[in-house]
Order: C-alpha cells, then structure tokens, then sequence
C-alpha cells in the first residue's frame, strides 16, 4: 500500500496548486479518491466522523443491482436463443447477453462520465459518485437493441438536462436515469416500443419478435406466461427489469443496508396492489382484469419501485411524506398502464410524475409541522394577553 | 416526585479511554486565561490593561452591548498578555497567578433575599455567565426573566461525565444554587436525571424531577425541554450546567466567585484517564503531562466532548463552561480502497455498510473525515439522531439560505448547534451543520434579537 501511495503522490504533483495541471485537479481527484480515503481531517463541527460515505452508500447501491444485471445478461441470450431455435448452453446465453450489454455500459459511463469529469473541472468541484450508479442503471432500463448512438445522446440529454442544468448530483428534480429513458422513449418511439426491439437482435433477423407482455395486454392480446415465469423473469423486457426475484435480491441488500428506503417500497406496492385489486373488480378489458399480483410482477415496476423510486434526491425526503410518494407511485404506475396502453410504461411515467410532485409532497408535511409549532405559540399568546 | 421522560432516536457512541471515577488534584497552573470565544455573539470590551494586578473575581471585559454582563477573572494574579489575532480580535485574556485577592460581596440573609437582589449579585459578581439563555445560547440577560430553568445532569455525549461522581462533594453548594435560582421564578427548577439510575441528585429540594431515558443527544437540554415544556416565540428558558449551578450556589453561600472546574480527562492515548479538579482556565499543560502522551504534536485536544467541543492547542488553555477535556488521535492518513462497503470495520459507524454494529466495545477514533464533503443526497438520515419535532434538514437548508421567517416557522429558536453533533457524525455527506445553525443563529440574533 505505502509504495501505491508514493506512486499515486509522485503523480500528484502537477496537479497541485501552481502544478502545471492544476486545471485538472478535480479529475485527478477523483482518481486517486477512488483508490485511497483521503487524508482529510476534520476542520469544523465534529471532531470525529462516521466511516460512511456518499462512495460507499453509492458503491452498495449498485452491488444491489449486479443480481439483476447478471440474469439481464443471461436473459438477453436465453430470449435470443429460444427465438432463433438455435441449442444453447447456460455460457452461450452469458456470452451472447454480454457481448449485447457490455457495449452499452461501456458506452453509457464513458458518455456520462465525460460530462460529469468536464463538469467538475468547469466548475471546479469534486466529481460526485451520482452518476456511477445512474451509468449503470440507464442501460438496464432500456431495451436491448437500442442503437449505441441512441443511448449515448440519451445519456447527454439526461446528465445535462435533467441534472447538471439543476446544479449535479443532489439537486436534481427528476431522476436522472428516468430521464434518459423518458427522452429516448419520446425521441425513438420505434426503438423503444412494439415487438420487435425486446428480444436481441429482433431487429435485424425477422424471424425473431417478442412483446413485453403488457406490450400484448394493450393490443388486447393474450398472455402465455405463468406467474412464475414473470416472477422468475424468462419472458422478453428492457436489459434488466424483467426478473422480480433478482430485483428483490437487491431490494434486501439495499433494505439490510439501509441504503434504500423501504417505506417507498412497501406503500408503493401497497398503491399498486389496490388500484390492481379496484381494476380487477371493474374488469372492462383486459389489461382491467389482469390480476393484481401480476401487475405487480410484469414491465418494470419492480425494478423502478426497488431502484428508482428510492432514489433519495428525488423521492420525497420527509418520512410522511415517503409514504405517500412511493403510494402515489404505485397507483399512477396502474392508472398509466390500465388508461393509456399507448403508455405500457406506467412505472416510468409514474415515477417521474411524483418526483415532480415530490417537494409538493414535502412542503405539506413541513408545513404540518410549522403550524403546529405557531398553533403552541399562539396558545401561548391568548394565555398571556 | 419525579417524571419519566423517554426521548427515542439517535445513538450512544462508546468510546475507548472514558476517564476513570478518580479524582485527583490538578497541579497549580502557573497561568489562567479567558477566551472570549466561549461567549456566544459576546463582543469583549477589554476593562484592564497588560500588568494590572487583578483579584479573583474582578471584571476583566464586559459586553459591548450589555455592560451588564461581566466576565471575571478566575484567580487573583496580573494580566500577562492580552492574545489578539487577525484584526486585532481578542483570543486569549492570560493572568499570571499570584497572591490570593479576592472580590467579596456582601450577601443578604438567604431566606429573605428578594429576587431582585439576586439578579443584581449574579450581574454584579459574573456568576451571571454560568446561566445560558434558550433562545440563542448567550449569557442570560437580566432584563430578561426566564418561564423556566433547566438543568441537566442525563449527560450522553462521548466522553461525558458522570455528574453524581463529580458533584458528590458538592452536594451544598447544588442545593444553595438551587434555592437562589428557583427564588428567582417562584417555582422549582426542571432537574433531570438518567433513568434508573441510582441518584442522591433525586434527594434534592426545590426541583423537579425527570427521569430521561434516551441515547444521545437526550442528554442535551433542547431535546428535554421541548419534551417537558417548549419553547415559543417570544418566551425564554435560562440552562445552566450542573458544576455551574454548584458555582452559583458557592457563590451565594461565600461571597465569592467561585471557579471552581472539575474536569475529565479522557482518550485512548492517555495512561491514566481520570477526573481532575481546578479552576476554570487553567493550561492544558498542567492536566496533561507531555509525557503522559508519546508524540504529543500528533494529537487533537478537545475543550468538550468530540461531537460538539471546540479544538484547543497543547500549550492553549481550558475553556469557561467544559467539564470534558478530549485527546483523539488526528487522523491524517489515507486508506487504501476505504470507501468499499465493511472494509475497516473498527470505525464506528451507524450505518449498515459497515459491521461496526456488530463489534461491541468502546471504538478508538480518530479525526479523518472519512471522505469528502458532498451535497445533501441521503434523506432520512439527519431525523435519526435528531429526536424532536423539527424537520432538521429543512432547518439547516433554510440556515443556509438565511431565511428568517422558515428558519424560525422551522424551530431554530428550540436549537443550539450542539444538538447537531450526532447529526455531524453521521452525515453521508459530511456537512457541517454545526457550523450551518450557528450562522443561522448568528442571523436570528442579529436581525430578530
């Protein structure tokens, strides 16, 4: 370690202050933060600090997601084999999957990335660790063959619009990751919707075509997969959403550790169960009579209540008022996906919608609180007048 | 009779090297001082010059805009120096001890002294500086009366003391300070102790017991009086720390200041972490010897406990109101990868990324920051070790943007930066909210008053 450091402070040198890269320093920065703590010491306030930090809350966040990317990965090549009638093995299915996704992570942290680093020595701050989770997530949101181009612009759209026109990472309305996929689903319809972008390579080969299955309950088709099948995930999606059971792997961790706010998750499901349950009695067509518990299970409404809801920045921030974004969410995911089939992605619009509505959200629980507060000390003046 | 009070939320951090139940007679320090800076907004207006001979308990600087309020020296000596800093600001007033003048009063009979003559002893003999005004925190004014008076003795913070060991012998002088401060609202004083716990505190006359059960900060009045009897625009609250009501109390009995300081001493570092009685401004040096710590230049001392107390240098002095003394170790080394989820375990932390949790034990600390300073993105967070009714990040947002009215509708009058200690700790984002609601305060004094 002490011989990494001398390396790492050998290179340092030009980046200092009065170094002839001095420019640059919030770059090198954010090397060298990410190979070593710095040795910062406390300076105001208290004198000793928690071993937390924004990099490790950030880092658990997307070791919550590697179980869904994992069987994304493998799912990719399973949808893709079974389409094509072609034998495959479990490694085939892998490689196929990662030689489809690795581009598009590559591709959405390189792009993302870029901005934040440009960024970050424009204005002269550290890079924050937002976008290392947001960089992961916007290629698992969309679907599998989006060109390369597309996601890029997507990306640009959604770091530059949505978060650094705000002020970064922490000021941002809506959330990032929502955005890009929000942007690509207006900009490319024809990407992002229809039977023939799910499954890989759908677009090229004619043979191989898959709808998401509420793709088919809006056209009022039918739906040839099991509960279980839609739990487990084995049906057509964007890259990652497709597995509940994964999701619900990272839901844990991001639970267990505290990370993900569990309050968003639990009254979202809850919205989403009894709007599902009232459209279940109603039952007009067939999207209304879906079953409840399946809604619950198909398009992405539980990776986007699991991951992108919770997302704290633009999730509502008071604990009330927790509760009743991630209600709200889950209800408008149904009431999207029941009313407007041109909209199957409820979950999407939903969140994005609350995270508008979010500070809305807040101010009344604050100002609950405030009234309160005048309520005492008005009592108080009456007592003493 | 006494109540129970439960405050729920935050967290007890367990800290290596608490200072033992011993109390030991400190080694006369050679030299005293007073620094300005532990009166909160007080602007010193200097009342004697380098080389006058001073008596204990002779004004040395008052406030410039209340002379009624007084700041007295500790010991009789001279004035050795008068310390100033950048534009001239006053850091140290340091009195050479020597000789044993003394300033006496003359105190009426207690049983009939009226409230005003009270006041006007407590203004006159400085005794007045050991009261803290809620709002604000500042030296209690005695133009203004207080609704109440709150004393706690439920001490929480990291290396705190144990007021029932301290006080022990001082038990009188509590029960005078007592009497004279409830003669001034005609009532018995809010006196809180832990739950449960075994104290001759509970035998006092003239207050009211609380019996609090709670972490910490439930041993920080705020969170107590906004149980017990909060406060309201317009209304005042007078605190005053146990050893201070003690000082108050000798006063009243003797006629003299009294500066007396029992200090714990504490740190993983030190040989032997115990109790230590003084005066209030003696040298750090004669508490510490050097030789009680190896490498002494790579330590931190802290005048109070490490979540709120104010950093102090080797050779500097003890402050006017602490009754800890911390020594942590700085914490200037990097750490390979140390950002990963449950690596570096022995750190303590609340959160769940780390196993910190589950290693019982007191932890050692050190001052690293572990990490760098972020925006606000982790919420939820702050309310966890903030139990009171104030939303604490929408405060310290409003603070930050000098917002008067959202800071007083937000409760800023119910705080002092103190109670954001724990909130500093565990922020994600390493924001300084201490510092953030002290400027919001500085801002509410100033325009509000």
């Amino acid at each position: 370690m002490k011989f990494i450091r001398k390396q790492v402070d050998v290179l340092k040198k030009p980046f200092l202050k009065g170094g002839k890269l001095e420019m640059l320093y919030p770059a090198f920065n954010a090397f060298e933060t990410m190979l070593f703590v710095p040795d910062h010491t406390t300076s105001k306030g208290s004198h000793i600090r928690d071993g937390v930090d924004l990099k490790r809350t950030m880092i658990t966040v997307i070791i919550a997601l590697l179980p869904a990317l994992s069987y994304g990965i493998y799912n990719t090549g399973y949808q893709y084999f079974i389409q094509t009638g072609l034998e495959f093995t479990f490694l085939d299915a892998v490689l196929h999957g990662a030689y489809k996704i690795f581009p598009m992570i590559a591709v959405s942290y390189a792009v993302g990335l870029a901005i934040e680093f440009a960024f970050a020595v424009y204005r002269n701050h550290p890079v924050n660790e937002g976008y290392l989770v947001t960089g992961l997530l916007i290629p698992m949101i969309m679907p599998i063959d989006m060109p390369l181009w597309m996601l890029a612009i997507s990306v640009v759209f959604a770091v530059l619009i949505a978060k650094e026109a705000f002020g970064g990472t922490g000021m941002n309305i809506l959330n990032p990751a929502l955005t890009a996929r929000a942007f690509a689903f207006f900009a490319y319809p024809t990407f992002m919707s229809g039977d023939k972008v799910w499954v890989s390579e759908a677009t090229n080969i004619d043979a191989i075509s898959g709808e998401t299955i509420l793709g088919a309950l809006a056209a009022n088709g039918d739906v040839t997969y099991s509960s279980f099948n839609m739990f487990m995930g084995a049906i057509p999606g964007s890259v990652a959403e497709t597995s509940v059971f994964f999701v619900l792997i990272g839901a844990l961790i991001l639970i267990l550790t505290g990370v993900g706010s569990w309050r968003i998750i639990i009254s979202g499901i809850l919205g989403a169960s009894l709007v599902g349950i009232l459209f279940n009695l109603w039952g007009a067509n067939s999207l209304m009579s879906f079953d409840w518990y399946n809604h619950l299970l198909v398009g992405g409404f539980a990776f986007g209540i699991v991951f992108m809801a919770t997302d704290p920045v633009s999730a509502a921030q008071t604990t009330k008022g927790k509760w009743i974004y991630g209600f709200l969410v889950g209800v408008f995911c149904i009431l999207i996906r029941v009313f407007n089939p041109a909209y199957p992605e409820g979950v999407m619009l939903a969140i994005l919608l609350m995270n508008v509505f979010a500070p809305l959200i807040d101010h009344y629980v604050v100002e609950s609180n405030i009234s309160k507060r005048r309520k005492r000390w008005e009592a108080i003046k009456l007592k003493t007048a | 009779m006494s109540t129970d009070i439960s405050i729920k939320n935050g967290a007890n951090l367990n800290l290596k090297g608490l200072a033992s139940k011993e109390l030991e007679v400190a080694k006369k320090s050679l030299t005293y001082a007073i620094n300005p800076d532990d009166f909160f907004s007080l602007v010193p207006r200097m009342l004697v010059k380098e080389g006058d001979k001073v008596s204990k308990g002779q004004p040395i600087f008052h406030d410039k805009n209340d002379e009624t309020i007084l700041i007295v020296s500790p010991v009789s000596g001279k004035v050795k120096e008068i310390r100033r800093g950048a534009k001239r600001k006053i850091l140290y007033v340091i009195i050479k001890a020597e000789g044993d003048d003394v300033i006496k009063f003359d105190i009426p009979e207690l049983q009939k002294i009226t409230k005003e003559q009270i006041i006007k002893l407590l203004s006159d003999s400085g005794s007045l500086a050991y009261i803290k005004q809620r709002p604000y925190n500042i030296i209690a004014k005695p133009s203004r009366l207080p609704k109440s008076i709150f004393v706690s003795t439920h001490s929480t913070a990291p290396y705190d003391v144990d007021y029932d060991f301290l006080l022990s012998n001082r038990l009188d002088d509590l029960q005078t300070g007592i009497d004279i401060m409830s003669a001034i609202i005609d009532k018995p004083i809010n006196f809180s102790v832990t739950h449960k716990k075994d104290s001759s505190f509970k035998n006092l006359n003239n207050v009211k017991i609380f019996n609090i059960k709670g972490a910490h900060p439930s041993g920080n009045e705020s969170f107590q009086i906004n149980k017990i009897d909060p406060l309201n625009f317009g209304e005042t609250i007078w605190v005053i720390k146990p050893e201070d009501l003690s000082n108050i109390g000798a006063f009243f009995s003797s006629g003299i200041f009294s500066s007396s300081r029992t200090v714990a001493i504490s740190g993983d570092s030190l040989k032997s972490p115990k109790y230590y009685s003084t005066c209030i401004g003696a040298s750090i040096s004669s508490l510490i010897n050097s030789d009680e710590i190896n490498d002494i230049k790579n330590y931190r001392f802290i005048n109070g406990d490490p979540l709120s107390g104010s950093k102090v240098e080797y050779s500097e002095f003890l402050g006017f109101y602490n009754n800890s003394l911390s020594v942590i170790e700085e914490g200037n080394n990097y750490r390979m990868l140390g950002w990963l989820p449950f690596m570096y375990n022995s750190i303590p932390s609340f959160s769940k990324t780390s196993l910190s949790w589950l290693l019982g034990g007191a932890k050692k600390v050190n001052t690293n920051l572990n990490g760098e300073e972020r925006a606000i993105v982790v919420t939820g967070e702050m309310e966890k070790y903030f139990p009171m009714d104030i939303f604490p990040m929408q405060l310290i947002k409003a603070c930050m943007r000098g917002d008067i009215e959202k800071m007083e509708s937000l409760g800023i009058y119910e705080v002092v930066p103190e109670d954001f200690g724990l909130v500093d700790f565990s922020c994600t984002s390493k924001i300084e909210t201490q510092e953030i609601i002290k400027s919001g305060i500085e801002i509410m004094l100033k325009e509000v008053g």
